[in-house]
């Protein structure tokens, strides 16, 4: 579903991202773990070309995201994106967050938007906050609303970029608990997190990366027991005891 | 001593009113051109395109280095000459000219003042350049440049006293010729400051106003 070959970017002079390649199959759900500047941003915000990349590939759902000749706006489409900030549009209400490109891009009519704009957000427990302004809303509120947001696309595939760091501990879960439900359904996700245990729990596997580089590449059970890699070791040591 | 005369401002009551409605209609229209004006530039300051982003830094830095009354003179005379202006439609693209300038900036400003966050997230979601700025980064700036835009046309209508010079008919012109036939220089002029503060003051109450208005609907 997601294939990643042999992707450089650099910013300027500092080499983010060395050679990485990564597939994700349908349905499956990936972590991407690491230390901070390690480059999961960069990478996950490739996938969908928010980032531009220096050289190789990435194909996701067929469509080869960086080639000159894509229609991005088209290709973005199969792909949801959750940011660690939200970014609602705080000028809209929550429904409205939800219906206004499915109405700008795909055309629907305000009344099928809205209908399904509806569902989605009650699917989230957030039946009673369709009429609510972002700033009216708590953390992981927001965040809800950005999912459904990005789910009204009907997209193939999911990408969140720490999506609770943001959020105080208490509202971590009910945004869990939205993903969790998206990976019961079958969605193919790439999430980056710092929540190990989620992580242990919904992932098929576990990618760690540090330097722009991915070091290991494991299923959850095995990664959090027994690394290979010293750098994993080193970095689950640090974020599993504190 | 001087014996004040206050009759002089009574007696001649419709000259002032004609000339500070005179007024008001070149800086409304001055400001209605100068607006449309701005939002080209003000996003070609930010734009890919190499050669609008020039075009548009040549206009904004020079009309901000250009004294107004050089402008309009230069406006008048000039450009007059070519296009057959006249005085009232040289002061009015002069003085649109002038604002748009600065109009420029407060756009760029604006636009720029929207978070990169917000630009994302439309795109991510499959908008184009064009929707996204549309519908989700331009109604933001709108509320951000509302305030700025405000004083901007309370500006031009002091700025607009200086267009006399070339010979439009306005407040301050009909002022200097109240003085040249009534020698009251010190209760005309005194009376003019009165009608521009009346008419700058009462502006800036309107627009507090409905920036309230709109900063509620929001909250
Ligand atoms: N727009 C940018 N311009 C220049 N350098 C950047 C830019 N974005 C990221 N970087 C650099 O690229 C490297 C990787 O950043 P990235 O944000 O991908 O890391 P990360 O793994 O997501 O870290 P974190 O866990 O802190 O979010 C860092 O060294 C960062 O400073
Ligand atoms: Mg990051």
């Amino acid at each position: 579903m997601i294939s990643i070959k042999n992707v450089n970017k650099s910013f300027g002079a500092h080499h983010v991202l060395t050679d990485v390649s990564l597939e994700v199959p349908k349905s499956n759900v990936v972590a991407l773990i690491g230390p901070s500047g390690a480059g999961k941003s960069t990478l996950i915000r490739t996938i969908n070309a928010l980032e531009p990349i220096d050289n190789g590939e990435i194909i996701v759902d067929g469509i080869s995201i960086h080639d000159k000749k894509t229609d991005i706006n088209k290709a973005r489409l199969n792909i949801g994106f959750v940011f660690q900030s939200f970014n609602l549009f705080p000028f809209l209400t929550a429904l409205e967050n939800v219906t206004i490109s499915p109405m700008k891009v795909k055309g629907l009519s305000k009344e099928a938007a809205e209908k399904r704009g509806k569902e989605l957000l009650a699917s989230l427990g957030l039946a009673d906050k369709c009429d609510a302004y972002p700033s009216r809303l708590s953390g992981g509120q927001q965040q809800r609303v950005a999912i459904a947001r990005a789910l009204a696309m009907d997209p193939h595939v999911m990408l969140f970029d720490e999506p609770t760091s943001a959020l105080d501990p208490e509202m971590v879960t009910e945004v869990l608990d939205a993903i969790r439900k998206l990976a019961k359904d079958g969605m193919t996700m790439v999430v980056v997190t710092h929540e190990m245990g989620f992580a242990k729990e919904i992932c098929d596997e576990i990618v760690f990366m540090a330097d722009g580089k991915i070091v290991e590449r494991a299923a959850p059970d095995k990664f959090f027991t027994n690394p290979d890699t010293q750098r994993a070791q080193d970095f689950l040591s640090k974020v599993l005891n504190h | 001593m001087y014996m004040y005369d206050w009759s002089v401002i009574t007696r001649n009551m419709d000259v002032f009113i004609y000339g500070a409605l005179k007024t008001l209609e070149i800086s409304a229209i001055s400001i209605l051109l100068a607006i449309p004006i701005g939002i080209i530039f003000g996003m070609g300051r930010i734009s890919k395109n190499k050669f609008f982003r020039l075009i548009s830094s040549i206009y904004v830095e020079i009309i901000r280095g250009v004294p107004l009354l050089v402008l309009l003179i230069w406006i008048f005379f000039v450009l007059g000459q070519f296009l057959k202006l006249g005085s009232y439609w040289g002061s009015i693209w002069g003085l649109a000219i002038f604002a748009g300038a600065f109009i420029a900036e407060i756009v760029r400003s604006g636009i720029q003042g929207v978070p990169k966050g917000q630009m994302e997230a439309a795109r991510s979601l499959g908008m184009s350049h064009a929707k996204a700025m549309t519908h989700i980064v331009l109604p933001q700036a709108f509320r951000r440049v509302l305030p700025p835009l405000a004083s901007q046309f309370i500006m031009l209508i002091k700025d607009s006293s200086l267009i006399s010079i070339i010979g439009a008919t306005e407040l301050t012109l009909d002022a200097k010729n109240l003085v040249a036939t009534s020698f009251r220089s010190i209760e005309v002029w005194t009376f003019v400051a009165v009608v521009y503060f009346i008419m700058t003051f009462s502006l800036s109450l309107i627009i507090r106003y409905f920036e309230t208005r709109l900063s509620k609907s929001e909250a």
